[in-house]
C-alpha cells in the first residue's frame, strides 16, 4: 500500500458493488471486466488450440478416425481452419492483450479510478462475449461451421450454396464478427478517452509507461479499423441474404448460375485487409509495450530511447494503414500499387528495427533478473525478430507470389503475430498475476512452461518455412497422396509431434494459473521492485484503485539505477532525487 | 514489501474521480468520448462511400453479349427525400435550442422552472426525427413500387444501404433523446441532464450533417 497522507475517502464514479451479480457478472469495475476478458480469451485459446491439433492430426494421418469426432472430411478441415483463425485472431490476440490487461491496468497505470465510461466498458465485454457464443454456435447448426477461412473471401463466403457450412454457419460467422467489431469500437472509444482525459496530476503523455502508449495506439488503430470491417460485414450479410451483389460477380455454383452479377470479390479484400493489416499491430503492439516495460524492470535500467520507442510505435501504427495491398499481390492488382505497398511494407522494418535495437540496448550491461515474465519478454523479442525477418521476403511481390499459398506464410504470421503476441500475454500474466490475485505464480512450473513453449514454437514453425519453400500448399486438407510431397512427410510428422508436446506444455500454465490463485506464495505490493503506479497500491487493488487517494506523479516510468536514490529505483510517485555530482 | 515514499494528495479531483468532477470536466470528457465515437461511425460511412465509388465504376460481364457492360442504373431519388431532409434539419434546430437552454440552466444554477420547455424542445426534436424516419420508410416503399428493390441494381442496393444505416444511427439518437427526457422527468441532477442533452444534441447534429452528405452522394454521384 502506498504511504503518504490519507485525508479521507473520495467517492468513486460508481459505488462498490455488493451482490455477486453486480460484482462479478455485470460489473462496472474495469478490473473485473479485465478479468472477464482474460478468462474469455483463455477459454478461446484452448478451443483454438484444440482445433489446430485436429488439423495437424488430419494433415499427417488423414485416414484416422478420431473418438467422438469421427472422420475429418475435407470440408471439416476447412471449417477447423476457419474457426481456428477466427477464434485466435479476434477472441485471443485482440481480446487478451487489450481487453484483458489493458482494461485492468491502463486506469491504474495512469492514476485513474476507472475507465472513462464504465457502463460502456461493461457493454463492450458482454457484446464480445455474445459474439464468441454466436461464433461457437456455428459448430452446432445444420451444415456446421463455415469453410471460407478467417479472411472470409467471397464469392465462397457470400453464397449460401457454395458448400457445407456456408449456410447458417457462415451467417453466424458474419454476425459474430460484426458484434465483435461493435464491442471493439466501444472499447476503443473508452481507451482513448481514458488516456487523454483521466491521467493523474503529473502524468504527462511522455511520463506514461510504454504499456499505456501501446494500448492507446492500439485503441486508435481499432477505432479506425473495426468500423471498416463492420461495414464490410454488413455488405457481406446483404450479399448473402438480401440478394445484393457488392462482392459477388457472375458465378456458377455446381453448374447453376447464382442470382448475382457484377460484384467485386476484390472490393471485399480491400476492405478486409484495410482492417486486417492493422489488426496485426492491434495484436502485437500491446506485447511490444509490455516487453519494453519488462526489459527495463528486469534489467534494472531505464528503457533505452523512451521517445524513440513511442515514435516507433506511432510510426508502426500509421504505416500499418498503408500496406494492406501486400496481402493482395496474388489478386492481380496493378504493379504500381503493388510496388507502393511493397515499399511501405518494407519501411515498417525501420521502426521495428528501432524497437529491437532499443530492447537489446536496454538489456546491454543490465543487471538482468531472469524471472518468468522476463523469460517470456526475451522470448517475445526472439520471436519478433525471427518472424519479422521473413516479412521483407513476403513484402516483395516477386517472392510473395510463389510463397503466398504455402506454409511459408503460415510460419511467418504465426511467429510474428500469433506466438509472439501470445508470449506477450504469458509475460503479462506472470508479471501482473501477483497484483491481480495477491499471490505469486509457481516459478518452477513457469520456467518449465517457458521452455516447452519456446522450444516447441520453434520446433513447429521453423520447419514450416522449409515445407513452404518446398511448395507445401496451405488450405489443402490432404497431400499425402501427392508423390512429390512424400519427402516432406517426416518433417510434417515432426511438426505434429512438436505441436502435441507444446500444447501439452500449456496445461502446465493452466494448472499453475489456478493452483497459484489458491496455493501460491503471498505476494507483496511490489514484488518485482517496479516503478509504475500499479505497484504503489494494495494487492489486489481496492475498488477505486488507490483506496480513496489520488496519486501525484513526479517521475518517468523507468527510473532504475538512479544515482543518489535510496534504492535502485524511484517510484513514479516518489519525490525526485537530485543527481549526485551535479 | 516496498515502502514507497509516495506523495499523495487529494487536490486533484479533476482526474478520474467520477461524481466529484466539476461540470466542465465531465462535459469535456463526454464530448471527447462522443467525438471519438463519431470517428468510428465516420469510418463505416467512409467504407460505404469507397465501396459505392468502386462498385459504380466496375464493368460486369454480360453473358448474352459476351462483353463487359456497365450495370449501374441511376436511381431517381423520390422528392420526399428532400422533404425528409428539411424535417431533419428542423429537428436539429429544435435540438440546438434544447441544448443551449439546458446549458444556460446549469450556468445559472436554475434547476427546474423552465425544464418543461426543455422537454418540449426535446420532444419536438424526437417527433421531427420520427417523422424523418417514417418519411424514409415511405421513400423505401416508393422505390419498391417503382421496381427498385435492394437487389435490383447496385445503385438501389447502395440507396437502401446508406439510408438504412443512417436511419439505424438516427434511431440511436432517438433513444438518447428518450434517456434525456427520462432524466428530466426523474429530476436527475441538472448537470447530468445537461450533459445528456448536450451529447444527444451533438450526436443529432452529426447525424443531420451525415444525412446531408449521404443525400449529396446519392444525388450528385449517381
Amino acid at each position: 500500500m502506498a504511504t503518504g497522507e490519507f485525508a479521507g475517502h473520495v467517492p468513486h464514479a460508481h459505488a462498490a458493488p455488493q451482490s455477486f451479480i453486480r460484482k462479478w457478472v455485470f460489473s462496472l469495475d474495469h478490473k473485473v471486466i479485465g478479468l472477464q476478458y482474460f478468462f474469455l480469451a483463455l477459454t478461446a485459446v484452448f478451443v483454438g488450440m484444440f482445433l489446430s491439433l485436429l488439423m495437424r492430426i488430419h494433415l499427417v494421418w488423414p485416414g484416422v478416425s478420431l473418438p467422438l469426432i469421427g472422420d475429418i472430411k475435407p470440408e471439416t478441415y476447412l471449417s477447423l481452419l476457419t474457426m481456428h483463425g477466427t477464434i485466435m485472431v479476434f477472441f485471443v490476440l485482440t481480446t487478451a492483450p487489450q481487453g484483458g490487461f489493458g482494461n485492468y491496468f491502463l486506469p491504474i497505470q495512469i492514476g485513474a479510478a476507472d475507465m472513462a465510461f464504465p457502463v460502456l466498458n461493461m457493454l463492450s465485454f458482454w457484446v464480445t462475449f455474445i459474439a464468441f457464443l454466436v461464433l461457437i454456435a456455428a459448430f452446432f447448426v445444420a451444415g456446421g461451421a463455415p469453410l471460407h477461412g478467417w479472411t472470409g473471401y467471397p464469392p465462397l463466403s457470400a453464397l449460401q450454396s457454395a458448400g457445407p457450412g456456408e449456410g447458417l454457419g457462415a451467417d453466424l460467422w458474419v454476425i459474430s464478427i460484426a458484434l465483435f467489431c461493435i464491442g471493439a469500437l466501444m472499447s476503443a472509444l473508452n481507451f482513448i478517452t481514458t488516456t487523454l482525459d483521466m491521467r493523474a496530476k503529473g502524468m504527462s503523455m511522455m511520463r506514461m509507461p510504454l504499456t499505456c502508449w501501446a494500448w492507446f495506439i492500439t485503441a486508435i488503430l481499432g477505432l479506425l479499423a473495426f468500423g471498416v470491417l463492420l461495414s464490410a460485414g454488413i455488405l457481406l450479410l446483404l450479399d448473402r441474404n438480401a440478394g445484393t451483389s457488392f462482392f459477388v460477380p457472375l458465378v456458377t455454383v455446381n453448374g447453376i448460375m447464382a442470382a448475382h452479377k457484377g460484384g467485386s470479390p476484390l472490393l471485399w479484400q480491400h476492405l478486409f485487409w484495410f482492417f486486417g493489416h492493422p489488426e496485426v499491430y492491434i495484436a502485437i503492439l500491446p506485447a511490444m509495450g509490455l516487453c519494453s516495460q519488462l526489459v527495463s524492470v528486469f534489467s534494472r535500467k531505464p528503457i533505452f530511447g523512451y521517445k524513440a520507442m513511442v515514435y516507433a510505435m506511432l510510426s508502426i501504427g500509421i504505416l500499418g494503414f498503408m500496406v494492406w495491398g501486400h496481402h493482395m499481390f496474388m489478386s492481380g492488382i496493378s504493379p504500381y500499387t503493388a510496388f507502393a505497398m511493397s515499399v511501405m511494407t518494407m519501411a515498417i522494418g525501420v521502426p521495428s528495427a528501432i524497437k529491437t535495437f532499443n530492447w537489446i540496448g536496454t538489456l546491454w550491461g543490465g543487471k538482468i533478473r531472469f524471472t518468468p515474465p522476463m523469460l517470456f519478454a526475451i522470448g517475445f523479442v526472439s520471436l519478433f525478430v525471427t518472424g519479422g525477418i521473413s516479412g521483407p521476403f513476403l513484402a516483395q511481390p516477386i517472392l510473395d507470389i510463389p510463397l503466398h499459398e504455402t506454409f511459408f506464410v503460415i510460419a511467418h504470421f504465426h511467429l510474428i503475430m500469433g506466438v509472439a503476441s501470445i508470449f506477450g500475454i504469458f509475460a503479462a500474466t506472470y508479471y501482473w498475476f501477483p497484483k491481480m490475485f495477491g499471490r505469486m505464480m509457481n516459478e518452477r512450473m513457469a520456467r518449465l512452461h517457458f521452455w516447452f513453449s519456446f522450444v516447441g514454437t520453434y520446433a513447429i514453425f521453423m520447419p514450416m518455412h522449409y515445407t513452404g519453400m518446398a511448395a507445401l500448399l496451405r488450405r489443402y486438407s490432404q497431400y499425402t497422396e501427392l508423390t512429390y510431397m512424400h519427402g516432406l512427410a517426416p518433417l510434417n510428422k515432426f511438426i505434429t509431434y512438436a505441436a502435441f508436446i507444446t500444447i501439452a506444455g500449456q496445461f502446465i500454465f493452466l494448472f499453475n494459473l489456478f493452483w497459484s490463485m489458491k496455493r501460491g506464495e503471498k505476494a507483496s505490493d511490489n514484488p518485482w521492485e517496479a516503478t509504475t503506479l500499479e505497484w504503489t497500491t494494495a494487492t489486489p487493488p481496492p475498488h477505486d484503485n488507490f483506496g480513496g487517494l489520488t496519486p501525484v506523479v513526479y517521475n518517468g516510468p523507468y527510473e532504475y539505477s538512479v544515482p543518489g536514490a535510496p534504492q535502485d529505483y524511484l517510484m513514479q510517485t516518489d519525490a525526485p532525487v537530485k543527481a549526485v555530482g551535479h | 514489501m516496498h515502502e514507497s515514499t509516495s506523495t499523495v494528495s487529494l487536490g486533484h479531483r479533476e482526474d478520474g474521480w467520477g461524481r466529484e468532477l466539476k461540470f466542465d470536466s465531465r462535459l469535456r470528457r463526454a464530448r471527447l468520448g462522443l467525438l471519438i465515437g463519431l470517428v468510428g461511425v465516420l469510418m463505416i460511412f467512409i467504407s460505404f462511400t469507397s465501396a459505392y465509388i468502386v462498385r459504380q465504376g466496375l464493368p460486369t460481364f454480360d453473358p448474352a453479349t459476351n462483353t463487359l457492360v456497365r450495370d449501374w442504373f441511376s436511381v431517381r431519388l423520390p422528392r420526399l427525400l428532400f422533404v425528409n431532409t428539411i424535417l431533419l434539419l428542423l429537428s436539429s434546430a429544435a435540438m440546438e435550442l434544447a441544448r443551449r437552454r439546458t446549458l444556460q440552466d446549469v450556468q445559472s444554477t436554475n434547476d427546474s422552472p423552465n425544464s418543461e420547455s426543455r422537454i418540449q424542445w426535446l420532444a419536438l426534436t424526437g417527433l421531427l426525427g420520427l417523422s424523418f424516419l417514417v418519411g424514409q420508410w415511405t421513400v423505401w416503399r416508393e422505390l419498391a413500387s417503382a421496381g427498385f428493390y435492394i437487389s435490383t441494381n447496385p445503385s438501389s442496393s447502395f440507396t437502401y444501404l446508406l439510408t438504412g444505416t443512417h436511419g439505424a444511427h438516427l434511431l440511436g439518437g432517438i433513444v438518447a433523446l428518450l434517456v434525456a427526457v427520462a432524466a428530466a422527468l426523474l429530476r436527475r441532477p441538472i448537470e447530468s441532464r445537461a450533459i445528456l442533452v448536450d451529447i444527444a444534441g451533438w450526436y443529432w447534429h452529426s447525424m443531420a450533417i451525415l444525412w446531408v452528405y449521404i443525400l449529396c452522394l446519392l444525388e450528385f454521384a449517381r
